[in-house]
């Protein structure tokens, strides 16, 4: 493309056409400040209003300042981002953002990051010359996301991440002028919405206007309560980005330090939802398998293509918004929920504790956890298989809490038995994970064959939607990856239109999967962070000694034991589960 | 939040019919929503969550249309819509002492409608009957040189 010459801040710089002023001048290290623009960078995710003018610029010739995100460079073009003009307007505009700002930080669950805050310190606000009326809205708890929207600065990158990227529609800018807030349709709480709860609107809010429902109390409530026993499972994800709380480099593959850490938290027994991930493919792998095998053999009542399952805000999206179709995913449930109904039935007995004295918290890179505990299917008697789930986020706050110098930790293993696991259950943690873990195993089944390669390198990437096709001894395998609901939707409508070509389809709901799950360290529109934890996942795996699920010796024993067969009786009835047609508050229920 | 109602099938059908109409086109929401609410009177919820599945957007979007323009209203008119003119001549006649009257006795606000749906109470500009301020209509029948003491008898004819 054609460059074009401009100056900023007195240097001359060339830049591509089409670039904007925000961009360029990033591109030569002038830093203009930004609030609600928002940009991660190869996952076609963008915000870019142009509304909070916090990131204005003044171009000589032209009569008002222009917002530097959305105005284009041109060519001879001088554009100065810091005389005093320009600082004095980015000022009123932060002191007018601030007049209607609880500012409460000292409480506010972002603290330390926040991107309002920070804007605060940088420009050295000292005191709010604007005082009148603040916004005043309701505060809606729901089972995993709290809005506090008195906070909102009206960005709308939740709005944008809701509707554009996951289709789901559940968040809207209502009323106008000083009544203006993003909400739900009628300003109902979010439990009433057909919200997923995947939490990457509290992944890219700004401010504290969406954070997590916090269970961290509970947890340390639960742990020093001498009647009970508290086991711990930690998600594939989590070990790969919970370091970046602690400062070290994005893609610090840190589990032996959280094994630790859990274990001076006091948590008694410290697992591994990987291991549960391993027996989620004996589940999942064996059903495709049995799918696939009544498919060939000409069954024209199968279901196909296999859908996984293991994301619960996938789930939620699909009884919501695919009904007719709630009968193709798989029915193993999620890894959290597998190791919760084997650790409530299987391990209390083992170790002689009643299962309501049993707790079993988990750890998740992800919001939608805390909502999948909470489905009553899930619950016997009403207690719930998992009691409790926290963030990565959340466990950081607690390590820091119990003055735990994470990075000094020695590094430990999980304990035994629900804590041995595979490369496998590691990749469960990005996009094309739980598919190509499915494959070493389902390949490994079909054909009686160790796999050629253990690295199905074809399914591995960070582009919305994939495909490709694996030759199983002869056998060819359509694979559909989706991350993403927006590209999820597209693949289902090939479904319902009945032009699918595929045998099975991984979806994970968040872009690029678990390991930028809503309960992650927050990106702040930085996707190398999210690039680094992708490399980690696989580097994690291949220094697994043993990396294909049915390999799994403790998985083994346990169908040994316990369970039988995979897909058998028992396995069935504790680790597979049904979905619903759900409709929200509102919905017209038009069927006949 | 708005009132759990149970949508009428003749109403259901003419919405998607309205859809239809604007070949369920998301673009056309507002006429949509204009031509709905001139059919039904209001916009209940419902009604918005079926014009948000005929034209394929959502219903957050459609309520975030409903509730940036004071046009659409989601709060049903009474059995019998009393509109009090605030036009300057009624307004300077004490308009203002009736409206209130109609308030306090009612108990509710301009723009809302009584718990058991028979009255709803709004204020307008000039009704082109200023020999007659202060002017009210009830429905069709219009009310004129009115004190606040004659509100209370206007409501018993309706009660």
């Amino acid at each position: 493309m054609e460059n074009i010459k401009l100056t900023i801040d007195n240097k001359e710089i060339e830049v591509a056409a089409g670039t904007t002023i925000l961009k360029a001048a990033r591109l030569h290290n002038i830093e203009i400040p930004t609030l609600c623009y928002f940009d991660l960078k190869g996952m076609d995710i963008t915000n870019k209003p142009g509304s909070c003018r916090i990131c204005t610029v003044e171009i000589e010739g032209r009569k008002n300042l222009a917002p530097a995100c959305i105005t284009e460079c041109m060519p001879g073009m001088i554009v100065r981002t810091n005389n005093i003009r320009v600082l004095n307007a980015r000022r009123s505009v932060l002191e007018l953002l601030l007049s209607d700002h609880p500012t409460d930080c000292l409480i506010c669950p972002k603290s330390g990051n926040c991107e309002l805050q920070a804007l605060a310190v940088r420009f050295g606000i000292r005191e709010l010359p604007y005082q009148g009326e603040k916004s005043s809205h309701k505060r809606d708890k729901s089972p995993a996301i709290l809005r506090d929207m008195d906070k909102c600065v009206m960005c709308r990158r939740c709005e944008m991440m809701c509707n554009k990227f996951q289709t789901v529609g559940a968040l809207s800018a209502v009323n106008r002028g000083f009544n203006a807030v993003v909400a739900p349709a009628f300003e109902d709480s979010l439990s009433q919405t057909a919200c997923t709860f995947c939490g990457q609107c509290v992944a890219v809010c700004p401010v504290g206007a969406l954070s997590e429902v916090n269970h961290t109390a509970s947890v340390i409530r639960a742990i020093n309560d001498p009647k009970k026993t508290v086991v711990v499972q930690t998600a594939p994800a989590v070990r790969v980005a919970i370091g970046e709380e602690f400062r070290m480099k994005p893609g610090t593959i840190a589990t032996g330090q959280m094994s630790a850490a859990l274990r001076r938290l006091g948590f008694d027994y410290v697992f591994d939802t990987d291991w549960s991930a391993d027996l989620t493919i004996m589940e999942e792998g064996t059903e495709l398998l049995g799918r696939l095998n009544k498919y060939l053999a000409g069954d024209k009542e199968v279901k196909m293509p296999l859908l996984t399952s293991c994301c619960p805000a996938w789930v939620k999206f699909f009884e919501h918004q695919f009904p007719d179709l709630k009968d193709i995913p798989s029915t193993a449930k999620s890894p959290q929920q597998m190791f919760g109904a084997i650790a409530k039935n299987y391990f209390a007995q083992k170790i002689g504790v009643k299962r309501e004295d049993l707790i079993v918290v988990s750890v998740m890179p992800c919001l939608a956890k805390k909502y999948e505990l909470s489905r009553d299917e899930f619950k016997t008697d009403n207690n719930p298989d998992v009691d409790f789930s926290i963030t990565t986020r959340e466990l950081a706050a607690l390590i820091k809490q119990a003055n735990i110098d994470f990075s000094s930790l020695p590094e430990e293993d999980f304990d035994s038995p629900l804590g041995e696991s595979t490369g496998a259950g590691v990749i469960f943690g990005t996009t094309g994970g739980v598919i190509e873990a499915a494959v070493r195993t389902a390949y490994e089944i079909h054909t009686g064959k160790p796999c050629p390669s253990i690295d199905f390198t074809e399914l591995r990437g960070l582009e919305g939607i994939r495909s490709a096709t694996i030759d199983f001894d002869g056998l060819p395998i359509n694979i559909g990856i989706a991350h993403g609901l927006s590209n999820a939707r597209k693949l289902l409508e090939e479904i319902r239109e009945g032009k699918s070509q595929f045998h099975a389809i991984e979806i994970m709901a968040c872009p690029g999967g678990c390991i930028n799950g809503g309960g992650q360290p927050l990106n702040h529109g930085d996707s190398r962070i999210i690039q680094a934890r992708w490399e980690a996942i696989y580097k994690a795996d291949k220094d697994k000694p043993i990396r294909k699920s049915h390999e799994n010796k403790s998985v083994q024993q346990l169908y040994k034991e316990f369970l039988g067969e995979p897909c058998g009786e028992k396995a069935h009835h504790l680790l597979h589960t049904h979905y619903f047609k759900r409709k929200t508050e509102f919905e017209v229920d038009l069927d006949k | 939040m708005p009132v759990k109602i149970k949508m009428k099938q003749d109403h259901i059908d003419k919405i998607k019919e309205i859809c239809k109409k604007f070949n369920n086109d998301g673009g056309e929401l507002i006429n949509v929503l204009h031509q709905t609410q001139h059919f039904i009177g209001y916009l209940p919820a419902e009604a918005q969550e079926l014009i948000a599945s005929e034209l394929n957007v959502s219903v957050a979007h459609v309520y975030g249309v409903v509730s940036f323009y004071s046009f659409f209203t989601m709060t049903p008119k009474g059995e019998y819509p009393i509109s009090v003119c605030m036009g300057t001549a009624c307004y300077v006649r004490g308009a203002e002492r009736v409206l209130d009257e109609f308030k306090r006795l009612l108990n509710i606000n301009v723009g809302e409608t009584t718990a058991d749906g028979k009255f709803s109470l709004t204020a307008l500009r000039c009704i082109g009957a200023c020999g007659l301020a202060p002017v009210i209509t009830i429905g069709e029948k219009v009310y004129g040189r009115l004190a606040p003491d004659d509100v209370k008898g206007i409501i018993e004819e309706y009660k």
